[in-house]
């Protein structure tokens, strides 16, 4: 069993796995609980100012599913604790007394005014959580009152309350980002300036998560009618892996710590996010879907993980693919790659041929000698990939780099060369100069 | 359970045990299972599932449908190459057509359960919608005989019906669907199915049926071609094959396919009599049917013998393990040799073990006798020539069988002919669909081109 203990911007916590500021968090049972079954850390569910917001009492989700209703994304509607301030933090406090070793950060949304940020400040810093968490991500109803994502996607203001916070405790700050921006650089960076120890990131994606096409509103409906709401679980991983890694690469904030957020649903997935630049993880939908008792296949797989890479820490996997993340223009285009498939696992479905066929190269046959047969074309096969994405078949087909030779294709020969756009003949921008690396 | 009647008896279960015993043996899929199932098609290129399907129903648009919740859509791309669609889901011996063609048959062994698919895309659009989807075109004010209201008359009386032409189906027996009606397994098509398809099919209206209706008999082939502009043959295969045996006429032996046609027809099984000891004769469909039909009305004992190995039963191995697990033993190389009698009835049969010597069968010489109160006939059904004659010019026969072209045409002009009774593929519910619908297109050019 490898030792996944976390330290991150100075919290402690037995693994890295946090549950996110979310419903798993809103109250002690549940947070106690989540304890009991493994979880590393909580953020516990939004604070906000007395008197608490009311939540609809319709519905609140929305799902995406696959045909045996695995849940594959899932949109919410509610806002930030409905409870009454004193209780929280009095459950926050019994808690954390009771979990010293457990990692307790406390989210907070209060109005743009800094006596709001100061005097809630002095209130968690009683209950002795480890940190804070600044939700400026909520994308529905809060944002309508200029909390949330409202000031998540104003830069300045991001950086004008990071910096209050830090002015008024001594508790680390770490700054929720909305993903609803152009570009989470913008954000991060404001944070970074306004003295943030880490942001977190991706509160959920403004989304319509359906629509009722008999009653014609869309899902969920709260009599007769539906909002926008925050989309959330399997499907933005992607989304939140780009945006992890966009922060991680950029030369200004490079060295902020990120806690990972987005779809994450096993270990896999966390290390993903690790390697991208993660210094731990946050898990919501997940929870909300499977229970707790997730965490135990997350520790277990990530240690296996760990064991089978000799790595003896969790930081060890932090970052780790981030100078791997380039931009397409350098990209080494003399890089050739061709699909093969392997005859005696094909099963003869012929979706290669027919995706590449009608969509893309004309690269796959789907007769041999008057019988089915499935084979790449090198002289047409551009290797772009859409084939062994379509097979259902695993490892049926791969793509195979071409080290020597001619590429059948264009005709050129094989060059063991680095070359990117940048210097391309038919680049109107190329420079004259030699080919350009990424800085590193 | 079994009782212990001896002789053939009726009642030999309890009214619970024979509504269990003929159930439906695939329970239909419900929505869930059934988007489900059809999320594992992979929607192949040129699917070899559609190859295998003898109407090549578009088998991944269909299940594509199901998908997406179009169930009704889904019936539609069914039924429009195969109007028996409902019926076919049901008896087609999947497992040596599209299922066994299925690209995840030869993955992982278990394809795409195509049939219990077909199902419920057809309930759905039979139960909930009722009318069937497709509308007669324009009048022609041709008129085409159909003989035989089996599954290749009634798809080909559709077919025509479609193109505007007036049908008029001539059936021998009282009930129209063929063997659908009288000849398939209770348990496979139960709760009246087949009379509901035949009311279905013959809801598109332009269809008249003339019941109890023979040709040979009540009317000639001249006749019809006398007085309609094209004649489809869909007679299916009236004669039975003889053993060839002494006594066959005496008690106690009777033809597999006349006495599952009473199953067929009985209001009350529990009236239907039974021998405690069944020795089945045959190595088809039909024999493993009697077999299996006979062990579920409570007889004791099930023997079927059949004269060749097992690799040459006409029988699917589904079919064949069916009948193992309800208990029917099976027994290969063995031919019969004489029937044991008493009484002016029989009361066992002797057999002679075979040895294949080049494809030949050739007695060995050993012999075993099975005590039976019942011997069943089921080594395969024939045409009966003499319906046909009356025409002033013969039909061409081809192994027993009328011959046809590819598009189901027969020797004589203006007369068509498909289904079991012709020399085309299998005999199955879904060949005989297919040479029916193949048929009426045939007819339905030459007709046009008449007009023109
Ligand atoms: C016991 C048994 C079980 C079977 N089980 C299956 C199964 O599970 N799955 C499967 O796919 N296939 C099965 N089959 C085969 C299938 O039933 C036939 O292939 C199919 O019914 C052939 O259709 P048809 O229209 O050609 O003939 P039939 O269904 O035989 O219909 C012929 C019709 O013509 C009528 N007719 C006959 N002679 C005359 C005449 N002289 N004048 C007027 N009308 C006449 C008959 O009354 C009948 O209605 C089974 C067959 C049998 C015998
Ligand atoms: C029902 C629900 C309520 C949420 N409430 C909050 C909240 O109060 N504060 C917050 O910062 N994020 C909130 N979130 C966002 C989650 O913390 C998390 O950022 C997001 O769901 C993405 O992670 P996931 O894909 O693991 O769910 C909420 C999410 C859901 C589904
Ligand atoms: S999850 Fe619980 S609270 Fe929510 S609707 Fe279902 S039963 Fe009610
Ligand atoms: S998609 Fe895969 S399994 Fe299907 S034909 Fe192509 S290579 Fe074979
Ligand atoms: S062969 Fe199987 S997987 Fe392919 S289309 Fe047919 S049913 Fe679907």
């Amino acid at each position: 069993m490898a030792n996944l203990a976390s330290n991150f911007v100075g919290i402690k916590s037995p693994n890295p796995f946090w549950l996110a500021s979310a419903p798993p968090t809103d109250k002690a049972y549940n947070v106690v609980r989540a304890f009991k079954d493994g979880w590393g850390g909580v953020v516990w569910k939004t604070l906000g100012t007395d008197p608490p917001v009311v939540n609809v009492s319709g519905p609140r989700y929305g799902a995406i599913h696959s045909n045996d209703r695995r849940l594959i994304g899932l949109n919410n509607i509610e806002l930030i604790t409905d409870r009454p301030l004193e209780i929280n933090l009095r459950e926050i406090k019994e808690v954390k007394r009771d979990w010293p070793d457990r990692a307790l950060v406390v989210s907070l949304m209060v109005p743009c005014e800094e006596h709001y940020w100061k005097d809630i400040l002095a209130k968690v810093e009683e209950t002795e959580a480890d940190g804070v968490e600044l939700n400026f991500g909520c994308p529905h109803g809060m944002s309508e009152r200029g909390m949330g994502a409202a000031v998540g996607q104003v830069p300045e203001y991001i950086e004008m309350v990071t910096r209050w916070c830090k002015q008024h405790t001594r508790m680390p700050v770490i700054v929720k980002l909305t993903p609803n921006i152009s570009d989470i650089r913008n954000p991060a960076r404001a944070a970074h300036s306004g003295g943030a120890d880490a942001v977190s990131l991706i509160n959920t994606i403004n989304s319509i998560i359906g629509v009722d096409i008999d009653n014609f509103a869309p899902i969920p409906t709260v009599d007769g009618k539906g909002s926008h709401g925050g989309y959330c679980g399997p499907a933005v991983k992607p989304i939140a892996l780009n945006m992890t890694a966009e922060i991680a690469r950029d030369p200004q904030t490079r060295d902020l710590p990120i806690s990972g957020i987005g779809g994450i649903t096993t270990w896999r997935d966390a290390v993903e996010f690790m390697a991208l630049g993660a210094g731990n993880v946050q898990v919501c939908t997940a929870a909300m879907t499977y229970g707790f008792r997730i965490v135990q296949d997350m520790i277990t797989g990530l240690s296996e993980y760990m064991d089978k890479h000799g790595f003896t820490s969790v930081d060890e996997i932090v970052g780790r693919a981030v100078g791997n993340v380039t931009d397409w223009k350098y990209l080494n285009l003399n890089y050739v790659a061709k699909a093969v498939i392997d005859q005696d696992s094909c099963i003869k479905c012929g979706r290669c041929h027919i995706a590449c066929e009608d969509t893309s190269h004309q690269a796959i046959t789907s007769m041999l000698d008057g019988k089915r047969h499935f084979e790449v074309i090198d002289a047409e096969c551009v290797g772009c990939n859409l084939c062994v994405s379509v097979c259902p078949v695993e490892n049926c087909i791969t793509m195979e780099q071409m080290t020597e030779g001619v590429d059948p294709r264009t005709g050129m020969p094989i060059s063991n060369e680095y070359a990117n756009w940048t210097t391309h003949k038919n680049n109107p921008m190329a420079q004259a100069a030699a080919v350009v690396e990424p800085a590193e | 359970m079994p009782s212990h009647l001896p002789g053939i008896a009726s009642g030999r279960l309890s009214p619970d045990e024979y509504a269990a015993n003929f159930l439906d043996i695939h329970p239909p899929l419900d929505h869930h299972q059934a988007v489900v199932e059809a999320d594992r098609c992979y929607f192949c290129y040129d699917a070899p599932c559609v190859k295998a399907c003898p109407t090549s129903i578009d088998i991944p648009l269909f299940i594509r449908q199901i998908m997406t919740d179009n169930p009704i859509g889904s019936a539609e791309t069914i039924l429009s190459q195969n109007i028996l669609g409902g019926m076919c889901a049901r008896v087609c011996p999947t497992e040596t057509l599209c299922e066994e063609a299925c690209v995840r048959e030869e993955a992982e062994g278990k394809p795409v359960k195509i049939g219990l698919l077909q199902r419920y895309a057809t309930d759905v659009l039979m139960d909930e919608r009722g009318e069937q989807p497709f509308e007669r075109a324009d009048s022609t004010g041709k008129r085409v005989a159909v003989v035989g209201a089996g599954p290749a008359g009634l798809a080909a009386a559709h077919r025509l019906a479609m193109h505007g032409h007036d049908v008029v189906i001539y059936d021998a027996r009282e009930k129209a669907g063929g063997l659908n009606e009288y000849g398939i397994a209770a348990y496979k098509a139960p709760d009246d199915f087949a009379q509901k398809e035949v009311d279905f099919v013959l809801s598109i209206g332009g269809i008249t049926v003339e019941h109890g209706k023979a040709i040979g008999r009540d009317v000639s082939l001249s006749d019809l071609r006398n007085s309609y502009d094209a004649v489809f043959l869909g007679m299916g295969l009236a004669g039975v094959n003889a053993l060839g045996l002494e006594n066959e006429d005496l008690d106690g032996i009777a033809d597999a396919v006349d006495y599952i046609a009473d199953l067929r027809q009985a209001t009350d099984l529990s009236t239907l009599p039974v021998g405690a000891r069944v020795v089945v004769v045959g190595g088809g469909m039909t024999a493993i049917d009697v077999a299996v039909q006979s062990k579920r009305l409570g007889a004791k004992d099930v023997t079927l013998v059949y004269r060749r190995g097992q690799e040459k039963m006409g029988a699917s191995g589904y079919e064949q393990d069916l009948a193992q697990t309800d208990g029917v033993v099976i027994r290969h190389n063995a031919k019969p040799k004489s029937l044991v009698t008493e009484a002016g009835r029989v009361t066992g049969i002797e057999f002679e073990e075979t040895l294949e010597d080049g494809g030949r069968l050739v007695g060995t010489g050993v012999t075993f006798t099975l005590p039976a109160d019942t011997v069943f006939k089921a080594i395969g059904q024939t045409l009966v020539p003499a319906a046909l004659n009356g025409s002033a010019e013969t039909i061409a026969l081809d192994g027993g069988k009328i011959r046809v072209d590819d598009e189901r045409r027969t020797t004589l002009p203006g007369v068509w002919a498909g289904g079991d009774c012709a020399a085309t593929g299998e005999d199955l519910t879904v060949a005989a669909v297919a040479d029916g619908r193949i048929a009426a297109e045939s007819i339905h050019r030459a007709l046009s081109s008449v007009a023109a």
